[in-house]
């Protein structure tokens, strides 16, 4: 008896089970059976051009999913719109996305002035404004803006970082800050002091902030000399700390110097400012760098690379933001996983804020992306590395959250 | 004017009313804008095509009156109907200011310095003395309006796109009658004379100082009262707003909807609204290229602009339909510039 039963209770429950499936299967505008729309909004021309190849390489990624049967049976198409880095141009944009268009969510939308500019509007529409390329910690408040998400390490986070390392390693560092004047050096600056602590009135000896508009930092490099720091946080965007690390070591200075990630790349900042003149500065990594030698061999590399030959061949194998980009869609894509057949934009930002130890290959060994409905920031760990005069010498834990 | 043209121009209105009504929120939001740059368009070309003063920083007084609708909308609670005719006569008066110098200046001279107004100002609004007003890079976030409330008591419910629409198309009137009644009048006169024969201007009893930085200040005006209603629709200013491209791209909408011609501004508007669009969906690669391609197609084809080709064409029509009066049809009263081009 029991056995004949047994089976039947099987049937029984897979009946009963079904049509529960099916009744899951929930969809917003811009989701079907078929196919995932959804917008992208990037600065393929403009003063922020070169950031244009992270859209292409997101979409190579997409492809190569959908080639390989999409998310859960559906096919993931993208529309990507060219925003110039122009606020207003971005509201058109978004506005054509959501209402003309019919995407599900936006995607990666580039830069804190056009995410600014499209924060009010999304939240309105209630439309996922999802992993906004930009550091800006605002895009972590979900209470206020239930519908925008960041990705990268915010700027407080990082600076935050560096200041417990210097608490650790320094504890009566006297210490001079340069900033960018504007949101970005600002919202640096506030980590740090924030991860100083009480400390902060003490140790920071000396500040000195820049426009973007100035021609060099020379002054306020002799300025923070002057001070009679011995240790240097240079809150710069990549001009401008070419400038300062060869200032530093031309006069003579030679503090421990902390560099933030804006301007971690060789190419483009230490190279013309003197490889060997940046021997010994100090900065933070989160993505796996293709160019490291150290990864060369690395699965997540050499999968990279394949991926690039054949899905974006035009594409720059040098290029960070190519990896960048690959990074993030995968990002996307554990998200449309996770949704399942429940592809509403609600559930769409639940399964972006329910992320657990999610650790794609890109990432450095030990950074895992976590979100909850109080935390809209995906990445919040970075590990510290050192420059040797040929490549960053990753050392020390994990650190952050 | 003519009863031919009245009844066109009560037709071009009946279409315009309706169309929020026909399209969608996304495509009324696109026309708003339309509307926005073809007042703004409206002003350059009083200075340029009227006067013969080349500006290449119109972008400058469009921020200007972006920002002044801002901040007396985010910090002094202004009402957003209220910030326009101030916006408007702030730039009149940085128009005005900015004229006097630029006198002396004469043809490129005057383009350089326009130019340098142009790209220093995005960076002035960054300086950190003002922050407290601007925003700094940030910029300043504005609440779209409500269609106001007697409209629905009236039965009349319009969602905010189309509410905007309607209150941009009335200013955009407001803007067109004055210019036109402007540009007819003694003052119009004094300022195409300047700008084909500034000698014989003056012999003819014109201040030519005045009459040129006064046209100056209107015309920084017009652009300013574009710049507000541009912010009130888009909700957000911010430096990169304004870079020197939108400037240019001023120059090119004047240019393609037609030289001294006040109904060129509204083509211009649409050009400089929808190629771009057009041109990014031909191609991602190179856009730009594209957008290149029609500048030139354009340029060639219509070398009086889209205004003159379409009186062009009408006078063509016209002469054919009735073999008399060809030349009165073709030769509006307002743009004496195409008489001898």
């Amino acid at each position: 008896m029991k056995r004949t039963l047994l089976p039947i209770a099987a049937l029984l429950a897979a009946a009963l089970a079904s049509p529960a499936a099916l009744a899951q299967k929930k969809y917003d505008q811009g989701a079907s059976d078929k196919e995932i729309l959804i917008g992208h909004i990037n600065p393929y021309s403009g003063p922020a051009s070169a950031y244009g190849t992270i859209g292409r390489s997101i979409a190579a990624y997409f492809k190569k999913v959908n080639e390989e049967g999409g998310v859960n049976g559906r096919q993931i198409n993208m529309i990507s719109y060219d925003d110039g880095y122009s606020p207003p141009k971005t509201v058109e944009m978004a506005r054509k996305l959501v209402e003309q268009d019919k995407v599900l969510l936006i995607f990666q939308p580039l830069g804190t002035p056009p995410n600014s500019a499209i924060h009010k509007y999304m939240n309105a529409k209630k439309v996922p404004q999802l992993f906004v390329a930009t550091g800006a910690t605002k895009w972590n408040d979900p209470k206020k803006f239930p519908w925008t998400m960041g990705w990268q390490p915010n700027y407080q986070t990082e600076a935050k970082i560096y200041a417990a390392h210097i608490l650790k390693e320094k504890p009566n560092a006297k210490i001079a800050v340069l900033y960018q004047n504007d949101d970005y050096g600002k919202d640096y600056l506030e980590g740090f002091k924030a991860g100083l602590g009480a400390k902060a009135k003490t140790m920071i000896v000396k500040e000195a902030s820049y426009e973007v508009t100035d021609p060099t930092v020379d002054s306020q490099m002799a300025q923070l000399q002057t001070s009679g720091a011995d240790t240097f946080f240079n809150i710069t965007t990549p001009k401008f700390a070419a400038q300062a690390i060869r200032k530093a070591w031309d006069s003579g200075w030679k503090p421990a110097h902390y560099l933030n990630n804006v301007s971690g790349s060789i190419g483009s900042v230490l190279r013309p400012a003197g490889l060997d003149k940046s021997v010994g500065l100090i900065s933070t990594q989160y993505l796996k760098d293709q160019n490291d030698k150290a990864w060369a061999n690395d699965p997540a590399v050499v999968e990279w690379t394949a991926f690039m030959k054949k899905y974006y061949p035009d594409g720059n194998l040098v290029a960070t933001e190519n990896f960048y980009g690959w990074c993030v869609a995968q990002t996307l894509v554990q998200v449309l996983k996770q949704a399942g057949n429940d592809l509403t934009r609600a559930n769409v930002m639940k399964q972006a804020a329910s992320l657990k130890n999610f650790a794609p290959s890109c990432m450095l060994p030990g950074i895992k992306l976590n979100t909850s409905a109080t935390d809209f920031a995906p990445i919040e760990s970075v590990q510290l590395a050192r420059f040797n005069g040929t490549e960053w010498v990753r050392f020390g834990e994990i650190m952050g959250k | 004017m003519k009863k031919s043209a009245l009844i066109g121009y009560a037709v071009l209105l009946a279409i315009a009313c309706a169309l929020p009504f026909l399209v969608s929120e996304y495509r009324t939001f696109q026309f708003t804008l339309v509307l926005v740059y073809s007042i703004a368009l409206l002003g350059l070309n009083i200075l340029t095509g009227y006067n013969g003063q080349i500006s290449l920083g119109h972008g400058a007084f469009y921020a200007i009156g972006a920002y002044v609708a801002a901040i007396l909308m985010d910090k002094a609670g202004f009402p957003y109907w209220a910030t326009i005719p101030l916006a408007g006569a702030v730039c009149l008066v940085a128009g005005f200011l900015f004229g006097l110098p630029a006198l002396r200046l004469e043809g490129l001279y005057l383009a350089l310095a326009t130019f340098a107004l142009g790209v220093s100002l995005p960076q002035l609004l960054k300086y950190h003395h003002l922050e407290g007003w601007t925003g700094g890079v940030q910029g300043i976030v504005i609440t779209k309006p409500d269609a106001p409330e007697f409209l629905a008591s009236l039965g009349l419910t319009l969602n905010q796109d189309q509410w905007l629409y309607f209150f941009t198309l009335a200013v955009t009137l407001v803007m067109f009658l004055l210019a036109w009644n402007l540009l007819r009048g003694r003052i119009g006169r004094a300022m195409m004379a300047i700008r084909d024969n500034h000698v014989a201007a003056e012999a003819m009893g014109v201040n030519n100082a005045m009459v040129k930085s006064l046209t100056f200040g209107v015309s920084a005006m017009f652009t300013g009262v574009a710049g507000a209603l541009g912010a009130i629709a888009i909700q957000f200013v911010a430096p990169d707003s304004f870079n020197i491209f939108l400037s240019l791209t001023f120059l090119i909408g004047m240019v393609i909807g037609g030289v001294a011609s006040i109904s060129g501004a509204l083509y211009g508007a649409l050009f400089i609204q929808f190629v771009p669009n057009v041109a990014d969906e031909i191609s991602k690669a190179a856009p730009w290229a594209i957008f290149g391609l029609f500048l030139l197609g354009f340029t060639y084809l219509m070398p009086l602009g889209i205004a003159g080709a379409i009186r062009m064409g009408l006078a063509r029509l016209t002469r054919k339909a009735h073999n008399s009066q060809p030349v009165e049809n073709m030769i509006r009263p307002h743009s004496p510039k195409e008489e001898n081009p």
